[in-house]
């Protein structure tokens, strides 16, 4: 797609010069040369070229705050998309963290290699090979070799523990899911990093083995992933006999049959948490009130909301794991005092990649705040 | 007319030890096969995860680092370090399917020409009985 046709398909022509784009961004907040609204008006006026050699195409966190405000409507998410899609014809990308680690991963998770990702499942976890229901796990198991002990980005995480949770939860609930060593990353790093062609072979070898498995219903924990294969695969591959279940939304439906039941409280002092909501599960996949609905049914926690909630929600930072930088950090630092300031106890996330971010940045500060993810909650609770 | 696999091997020498031990072994005329082709780095410990990643990835069926020996190291402490991270990238690279046989780490120090020698034949040698590495694309 050419930058006119682009200018078309996002309706970017409806753009009014208002600039809420620009002072809803949080990465113009702490540099001042990146501007949403002026990579808009260049695209207006023809100077795409432009545009796609600019190196802060890549500092877009595509946390969609924008999008979700503009008055005309323009959509800002598809336009950096299509624009990093065309800047990489060009061979341009992002500067890639940790080495490009993982995007190396990706690219060789595209060829037939026998991986041996489900290492990280316990004897008391009930998995099958075949069924109805198909666990997408992500990237989690790759996450746990780079960020947990040992590893060579060592901040003392386990990712692969939301894993176990999930399995756990879904256990529980009746559920004994399909887990697959032939899985693949999901692909929407590469997607949205403008690697088109690497996302459809990853794509259609997730597809193939869904499909393998006989599963009709994919439960994802990842938001990233549940946006990609609910969206983005019948978007690029058509359509797909396949429902995606994001797992909060899940657990909202379990918690009103009375499915999901917790211990009660043994404590008149109520824990105090507070919600980090990401980006892909709120702005884009617009699932706002489920996990909340899941922490106001557990005894004993009281949800305390940060300044900038929902919709408005601030960004973990960094996506993709592209242009990583010190604005990245200040971000990071900003959302980790926000939520220090509601006198919450517990930062909650509801995705691996925001609690990867935010306790990298609070690894290298003297802010306190425990980080823990909304599954590991629910399944310490779970009864 | 079959011909035989020949290895792509990508060996990480350091500059302080093993980069001139594989220079010692050029220079006393030691044979080792021409499978392997050497990226010199400052220390063993700059080699990190995705250098050994990318090398498979790019067409590599096998990975070699070579550093000083312990105690040795011109930066201190860097090749320990590569030990550590060498764990768990052997273990990124056998769940990736890659097979952590693959990845070999070496002491070779400057005035061991005949270890480098002997340690690159070995390993060209057991990567040619693994055979080319699966689903790798070709060219």
């Amino acid at each position: 797609m050419n930058s006119e046709a682009i200018v078309k398909e996002t309706r970017a022509y409806h753009c009014l010069e208002c600039g809420v784009c620009t002072s809803s961004c949080p990465v113009a907040r702490v540099n001042p040369s990146f501007s949403p609204r002026l990579l808009v008006e260049k695209a207006i006026f023809g100077f795409g070229d432009e545009i796609v050699r600019d190196r802060d195409l890549w500092s877009c966190l595509v946390c969609g705050r924008c999008t979700s405000r503009c008055p005309s409507n323009v959509d800002y998410l598809n336009f950096i998309k299509e624009m990093r899609i065309e800047a990489s014809k060009l061979g341009q990308k992002g500067l890639f963290s940790h080495d490009g680690i993982f995007n190396t991963i990706m690219e060789l998770q595209s060829l037939s290699l026998q991986q041996k990702r489900t290492f990280w499942i316990t004897d008391d976890l009930e998995v099958a090979d075949e069924g109805e229901c198909f666990y997408f796990v992500g990237c989690l198991p790759y996450f746990d070799l780079v960020f947990g002990e040992g590893g060579y980005c060592d901040v003392g995480l386990k990712p692969t523990d939301r894993a176990r949770n999930t399995v756990r939860i879904l256990n529980k609930m009746g559920i004994k899911p399909v887990v697959s060593n032939d899985e693949r990353c999901c692909g929407h790093d590469l997607l949205w990093n403008g690697d088109l062609e690497g996302f459809r072979r990853l794509a259609e070898l997730n597809l193939k083995t869904i499909k393998k498995s006989g599963a009709k219903k994919v439960i994802c924990l990842c938001p990233e992933g549940y946006v990609t294969l609910k969206r983005d695969y019948p978007l690029y591959l058509g359509e797909q006999d396949l429902e995606v279940v994001q797992l909060y939304r899940l657990l909202a439906d379990k918690l009103k049959e009375g499915k999901l039941n917790f211990v009660e409280s043994g404590s008149d002092n109520p824990v105090k948490v507070t919600f980090h909501d990401p980006c892909s599960l709120g702005r884009i996949a617009e699932i706002y009130e489920e996990p909340r609905e899941i922490l106001s049914g557990i005894p004993g926690i009281e949800l305390v909301e940060m300044e900038r909630n929902r919709a408005d929600a601030l960004c973990c930072g960094t996506s993709g794991w592209v242009n990583c930088s010190s604005c990245s950090k200040q971000i990071q630092i900003e959302r980790l005092k926000e939520a220090e300031a509601t006198g919450a106890d517990i930062l909650l996330t509801a995705c691996p990649k925001c609690g990867i971010h935010l306790s990298c940045a609070k690894y290298n500060s003297d802010i306190k705040i425990e980080i823990k993810d909304i599954t590991d909650l629910i399944v310490e609770k779970m009864v | 007319m079959s011909e035989e696999f020949e290895p792509n091997i990508v060996g990480f020498a350091c500059n302080w030890c093993s980069y001139a031990g594989a220079d010692l072994a050029g220079t006393s005329r030691m044979k080792y096969p021409p499978n392997i082709r050497i990226i010199r780095v400052m220390c063993s410990g700059r080699v990190s995860p995705a250098f050994i990643l990318k090398a498979f990835q790019m067409g590599a069926d096998g990975v070699l680092v070579t550093g000083c020996h312990p105690g040795d190291c011109h930066y201190i402490a860097g090749n320990l370090k590569c030990e550590k991270t060498m764990g768990t990238t052997r273990k990124l690279i056998d769940v990736l399917g890659i097979g952590e046989e693959r990845l070999r780490l070496e002491w070779v120090s400057a005035s061991e020409g005949s270890k480098f020698a002997d340690v690159v034949t070995d390993f060209t040698n057991r990567i040619r009985g693994l055979g080319p590495l699966s689903g790798k694309s070709q060219g």
